[in-house]
């Protein structure tokens, strides 16, 4: 009776789990057909031939790899400019005591609820200002500045022992050196998982981009996607062969970081008691 | 004398403290904290791109409320994508994460990781998956329903079915990320404590309902708070999938604050959207925090 039990269980979690796969794969599957036979034998897994020429025109026709470039080159700025703004002061918040720390904090995770759209009319206007406009300065320093990073690293920052930092006090450490060699080094989980948040959430990044930039050597994977979606309306094993392209990257990330992400997530997650 | 050593030692403390705030401080001032108050500040005002910013007080208000025949709409349709996204993710999520802790579970790590995929990816990319997925004449749906004999649905370009549509879509993208953090939480409960309830004779719907569930409500009420807050937001699949269409059907705040600011350049009435959804998010937020006495348990 267990045993019938448990097989049909895992055939169902199997049923569940190749559905929810299903758009994947048919992305892939749609990206190899040639255009025709999209429309000519559409049940098809395979069309008549295996067209790899549409990841060609998918690269060619627009500048794709100058979007994967400035989607990599962003992101990697900001995850790196965010691990460093928010280390830095989640160990004001977590290392140090001075007066006004715990209201300064508070401000900092109140601002967590605030929708980011309700800035956006305002900082678009000081963009125009400054002139950063189709710049990659526009798209980077606007999100480096994290509250939800400051907050994850103060987390991880208070469950290091203070003897720890004690002992370095007393070798004759001041206190940024006790944050560069001794607190930096031991968080690099939790180092690991903001950076990687951060990565994923730039790669994601749409609504902003699509504000501040319109000339196509600065646009990001997802402004260049939306571009193939203006331009190859039908064409759809090109539009699945670009999407394929912009989906690749995450996919790889997810799997070597898979750990980072998961435990990420929990620490963030029961943290918001 | 020993008070002014301390004295001395907290304004050096002081001083260190702020020395590593500066960075974050400086950007989170400009970037976030005065744009909060600029955007209160515009939406008092008519803003167009170009010609003269005139200040009319409350009047974008008044008329977003009152008199725009669309904005109602647009609330309505962001409320139904909200509800139908919340209630289907959290469910589908906590079942799940049930299942794959549970002595059922097979290959836990495997199908989590499955489940979570769509999180990292771009939704401008997976809403382009959908939109051919839904596509009537040949996508794969329609298809498959033509296959076995039921007439297709016009999906994306149904007044009626895109909103669920668009639903069922964000619910395959979103939950896997609930999904890990009620894992955690279970993970979190003391074995000792369900198997007690199992010498007590509890049966499993009771199991879940009188132990499992009060021992996680933490996790549930962060989950669903933050859900909400996102599902409020929606803005990159109606702008791929539909553009807010069929006529103003999946028209959502964000789209219809993006449109009014960008398409029409009138900040200052984008503003007062921006700042009504806002509102609403912390009042939602609000409500919640309030009741959660009535079922959130910390121990």
């Amino acid at each position: 009776m267990n045993k019938i039990l448990t097989i049909i269980t895992r055939t169902f979690l199997v049923g569940c789990a190749i559905i929810f796969a299903i758009p994947f794969l048919w992305m892939f599957l749609t990206s190899l057909k040639p255009a025709a036979d999209i429309y000519t034998m559409p049940l098809a897994f395979f069309g008549s031939r295996i067209a790899w020429s549409n990841y060609y025109d998918a690269w060619t026709f627009l500048p794709f790899s100058r979007f994967l470039f400035n989607s990599f080159f962003i992101a990697t700025s900001v995850m790196v400019l965010v691990v460093i703004t928010s280390s830095l002061a989640a160990y004001a918040f977590a290392r140090i005591i001075w007066r006004g720390r715990d209201a300064l904090f508070l401000l900092y995770l109140g601002t967590l609820m605030i929708p980011a759209q309700v800035t956006v009319i305002p900082l678009y206007l000081l963009m125009n200002t400054l002139g950063w406009r189709n710049t990659y300065l526009s798209l980077i320093l606007p999100v480096s500045f994290s509250a939800f990073g400051t907050f994850l690293l103060r987390q991880f920052f208070l469950t290091i022992p203070y003897e720890i930092e004690e002992s370095g006090r007393i070798d004759g450490c001041n206190p940024f050196m006790l944050y560069a060699r001794i607190i930096m080094p031991m968080s690099t989980p939790a180092l690991a998982t903001l950076g990687i948040f951060t990565f994923i959430g730039q790669w994601k990044n749409f609504l902003w981009p699509l504000i501040v930039i319109s000339r196509d050597e600065l646009k990001t994977i997802t402004l260049g996607l939306q571009m193939f979606v203006g331009q190859y309306a039908t064409e759809w094993s090109v539009l699945m062969a670009a999407a394929t392209l912009a989906i690749v990257p995450s996919i790889i990330i997810f799997i070597v970081f898979q750990r980072h992400l998961v435990s990420g997530i929990a620490l963030t997650g029961m943290g918001g008691r | 004398m020993k008070l002014r050593i301390a004295d001395r030692r907290n304004i050096r403390n002081t001083l260190t403290a702020f020395a590593f705030l500066v960075p974050n401080i400086v950007g989170f001032l400009v970037f976030t904290a005065l744009p909060v108050f600029a955007s209160l500040g515009i939406s008092f005002f008519d803003w167009p791109l170009l010609g003269d910013i005139r200040f009319i007080g409350l009047k974008n208000y008044r008329y977003l409320l009152f008199e725009d025949p669309q904005f109602w709409s647009v609330f309505f349709n962001t409320v139904y994508y909200s509800f139908g996204y919340v209630t289907v993710n959290i469910i589908l999520a906590m079942s799940l994460a049930i299942w794959l802790t549970s002595r059922y579970a097979w290959k836990p790590t495997f199908f989590r990781a499955i489940f979570f995929v769509p999180v990292v990816t771009p939704l401008v990319a997976t809403s382009m998956i959908w939109r051919w997925i839904y596509n009537p004449e040949y996508g794969l749906i329609n298809l498959i329903l033509k296959k076995i004999g039921i007439e297709g649905i016009r999906w994306l370009g149904s007044a009626e079915w895109a909103m669920p549509a668009i639903i069922i879509m964000s619910v395959w993208q979103g939950f896997g990320y609930n999904m890990v953090i009620f894992i955690a939480g279970i993970q979190g409960v003391p074995r000792t404590l369900l198997e007690a309830a199992v010498v007590d004779g509890a049966g499993s719907w009771r199991r879940f309902w009188k132990v499992l569930l009060p021992l996680i409500s933490p996790s549930l009420f962060f989950a669903t708070v933050m859900t909400i807050i996102s599902s409020f937001q929606v803005f990159d699949q109606t702008l791929i999938m539909t553009g807010g269409g069929p006529g103003n059907a999946t028209n959502t705040m964000v789209l219809y604050l993006y449109q009014t600011g960008f398409s029409f350049f009138k900040f200052g009435y984008a503003s007062s959207i921006a700042w009504t959804l806002f509102a609403i998010i912390f009042l939602l937020t609000m409500a919640q925090m309030k009741f959660q006495k009535e079922w959130v348990h910390y121990e």
